[in-house]
């Protein structure tokens, strides 16, 4: 993907004025390739050298950023095609549309309360598209000032009239907002209009190759790509191209995308935008703003965006399921989240009300929590005794994976607790529990 | 501007398999490039949906999942009509009633009923076992006889019971579901011990025991994708159609069980529930799944409206 030291070398001055720190330009060049320098250590670089190694040195999906401060979202720095390659960097935003014809304020407030708790981490939507459906300049910027005034999310400006965009950036230009957007009847109005501001813009296309050229003509560099598609099938083919062409380097297409979940069919339009969220879509837009329809697309954000390489993990603290008593089953696992969720679940499934323990093994599963080193009598101990379950039940039975029953002999020592070796799957808990338990 | 569409040249293809018998028979598989990019490769059979029947009434179902079934929630034939009529393609039917925790039903019981849902509905039929291993082998081997000739998708077989299952397929005409937990290579190897009993690759869908949106998806999701990706490019091992039990995952979920005032900021059950299903199944999709084993009727009807646009052509 970056150039080598011997192609950077080439661009450098060559004097070897060691004003870099290094003692070569050579050595200088070897620093850059592999990361440890930049560029701007070299007072002596001309400018042409400068693009040239910018360019080939900047990540296939410029990084843009959309509003300031703490809610700002960053979109772009993305390096591959599917998740299991390396990882998908920056989450798709979740955009929710209001129209400048709607009660914005009452729109506005409900959006602000899409926030969900999931295992102790909030997630929430990220931006506020306010939509010039009136057409009319004030009315836009009216809407405008009552989003701005209502939310701290980013706004989205949605006209395609540079008037309209004039007055909203007015109100709301200093805060960094997408404006959205350009075309190719606006172009040049709104890259002045982006420009004055220093604010992202979106430039839609009537196809990928519209996109392209318009892409080249703005002469600007923070950019959102539209490709123009609406329909789901064309929607997926246009995401996949702008994304394995930015890969490939095509400059045009190496900027973050937005995508509009405008299907009509109010159900297709949720399972629409779970595609653009799966198929590289910088940003969605929705069309509402109801906690049913956004709950699954903030989850299936969470996967997708998920790190493969580092395991997922869950606090590991005491839990409860149901409404536990000191009767109840208390169930040992490790705190990698898929397992703590498949116990949980199964244990939800089968209506036991127990109290399940999963141990901090750094979020790995059981066998290789086991195999590690890190799902331990010891560990197990430590977390029964620190907890406070003996305090909650009556009885002194831990239950453990069916997979480590040789813990049971060492963990039964050293927890003076009874050990239960239950079934090796999860899934088997129900019925473990229907024959086995007994406080 | 120009610009130069981007193809990948794949070598070759998932296969193809074919279930029920004539004139009803479906297809899934065969696909030569990734999901839905029609401008790359051919996709000539589109994935499918089945629902589930249950030979004894689930006592874990919540009311709205319940409710469509009204009346044949413990009449497994009357179950099994209902549900073609809701349009599912196929129609799995789960031998819960072997379960030793139910009613430890033996397995000539199990194939008598196997049989008379077979009878009643003219779509090919997907018969799972209760989860027990051992039990499901000697279960399926006597459903496997009963349903001879109607060349069913029989499962799941693991790496325990594989042989009892992969033999009762060859015999009987069937095909059978392949499961392994949540890794690309022991689908793989399960895959090559079936095979070298000489059951052909095409009569093998891969279980690779999915977690639902919220749950895991993302394990099954980048399993699936890679599977793809290796079919494409010419692991025979790994080109088999993806099966998906969203529906037994979905409904597990405390999102989709959840009623109404329990979690107020979740919005209406019913809703978030269907979608809850609908996206476990079209995020698949999109990962190279081809066979949605689903619970609810209108989660059926939404994934097929989904799976009917993505059949459109995207070629540019």
């Amino acid at each position: 993907m970056g150039l080598t030291g011997l192609e950077i070398f080439k661009q450098l001055p060559k004097t070897n004025c060691k004003d870099c720190g290094q003692p070569t330009c050579l050595a200088f060049a070897m620093q850059l390739a592999s990361g440890k320098a930049s560029l701007d250590q070299c007072p002596h670089i001309s400018d042409a050298a400068r693009e040239a190694l910018d360019s080939a040195s900047a990540p296939p999906v410029a990084l843009v950023k959309i509003g300031k401060g703490e809610k700002e979202l960053q979109l772009g720095n993305e390096t591959v095609l599917f998740r299991h390659d390396k990882r998908f960097e920056h989450p798709t935003g979740i955009a929710i549309a209001v129209n400048d014809t709607d009660a914005v304020s009452d729109k506005v407030q409900q959006i602000n309360k899409l926030v969900f708790d999931r295992v102790g981490q909030v997630h929430n939507v990220n931006l506020v598209a306010v939509v010039n459906s009136s057409g009319d300049a004030g009315k836009f910027a009216d809407a405008v000032k009552t989003a701005q005034d209502n939310t701290d999310f980013p706004l989205v400006l949605v006209s395609e009239d540079p008037a309209a965009m004039e007055k909203a950036l007015e109100i709301a230009g200093a805060n960094n907002p997408l404006i959205c957007g350009a075309n190719a009847s606006n172009l040049e109005a709104m890259v002045e209009l982006a420009k004055k501001y220093d604010a992202p813009l979106v430039i839609k296309g009537a196809n990928l190759e519209e996109l392209a050229s318009l892409v080249e003509k703005s002469g600007y560099k923070k950019l959102i790509l539209d490709s123009g598609a609406r329909e789901v099938n064309k929607v997926l083919a246009d995401q996949t191209q702008i994304r394995r062409q930015a890969l490939k380097r095509f400059r045009p297409f190496g900027y973050p995308t937005i995508t509009f979940a405008d299907n009509p069919d109010p159900i297709q339009a949720v399972v629409d935008a779970g595609v653009y969220i799966a198929k590289y879509a910088g940003i969605v837009v929705m069309y509402t703003d109801n906690p049913a329809d956004i709950l699954p697309l903030i989850t299936l954000r969470l996967n997708i965006y998920t790190d493969p390489q580092k395991p997922i993990a869950v606090e590991s603290k005491l839990y409860e399921v149901g409404n536990p008593g000191p009767d109840s089953p208390v169930f040992v696992t490790t705190n990698f989240s898929l397992t703590y969720f498949c116990v949980q679940g199964d244990v939800e499934a089968g209506r036991i009300d127990a109290y399940i323990l999963p141990v901090d093994t750094d979020g790995i599963s059981v066998l290789t929590g086991w195999a590690a080193g890190k799902f331990t009598p010891e560990k197990i101990t430590e977390m029964v005794n620190n907890c406070g379950i003996a305090d909650k039940v009556s009885h002194r039975k831990l239950i453990i994976p069916g997979g480590v029953a040789v813990l049971s002999g060492k963990l039964q020592e050293l927890s003076g607790w009874e050990v239960l070796v239950g079934p090796r799957e999860s899934a088997g808990i129900p019925s473990f529990i229907k024959q086995r338990w007994s406080a | 501007m120009a610009v130069t569409i981007a193809k990948e040249k794949w070598t070759s293809k998932v296969s193809e398999m074919v279930l029920g018998t004539e004139p009803n028979t479906v297809k899934v598989g065969g696909e030569s490039t990734l999901p839905f990019l029609h401008f790359e490769g051919e996709i000539p059979n589109r994935p499918i949906t089945a629902l589930e029947v249950w030979d004894l009434e689930p006592t874990d179902w919540p009311d709205i999942l319940k409710k469509p079934f009204e009346g044949v929630l413990n009449d497994p034939v009357a179950w099994a009509k209902k549900n073609v009529e809701y349009g599912a393609d196929v129609v799995a039917l789960r031998l819960m009633s072997a379960h030793p925790d139910y009613k430890n039903a033996t397995p000539d019981e199990c194939a008598a009923t196997a049989k008379a849902v077979a009878d009643a509905v003219n779509v090919p039929l997907i018969v799972i076992g209760c989860g027990v291993e051992d039990k499901d082998a000697e279960v399926l081997e006597k459903v496997g006889e009963a349903l001879n000739g109607k060349n069913c998708l029989i499962g799941c077989a693991t790496e325990k019971n594989y042989k009892t299952i992969t033999a009762t397929a060859m015999v009987n005409g069937h095909s059978i579901i392949a499961s392994s937990p949540l890794d690309i290579n022991l689908a793989k190897q399960l895959n090559i011990l079936v095979t070298e009993m000489n059951l052909a690759a095409n009569r093998i869908a891969i279980d690779p025991l999915v977690g639902a949106l919220g749950y895991g998806i993302e394990y099954a999701y980048s399993i699936m994708e890679r599977a793809r990706l290796g079919a494409l490019m010419g692991d025979k091992m790994l080109a088999m159609p993806v099966i998906c039990f969203v529906g037994q995952e979905a409904w597990k979920a405390k999102e989709a069980k959840s009623p109404d005032d329990e979690n107020p900021e979740w919005g209406a059950q019913e809703r978030r529930a269907i979608l809850w299903e609908v996206i476990t199944a079209t995020t698949f999709a999109q990962a190279g799944g081809s066979i949605f084993v689903l619970r609810h009727p209108e989660s059926v009807k939404e994934v097929k409206k989904h799976i009917d646009k993505m059949m459109e052509s995207n070629a540019y």
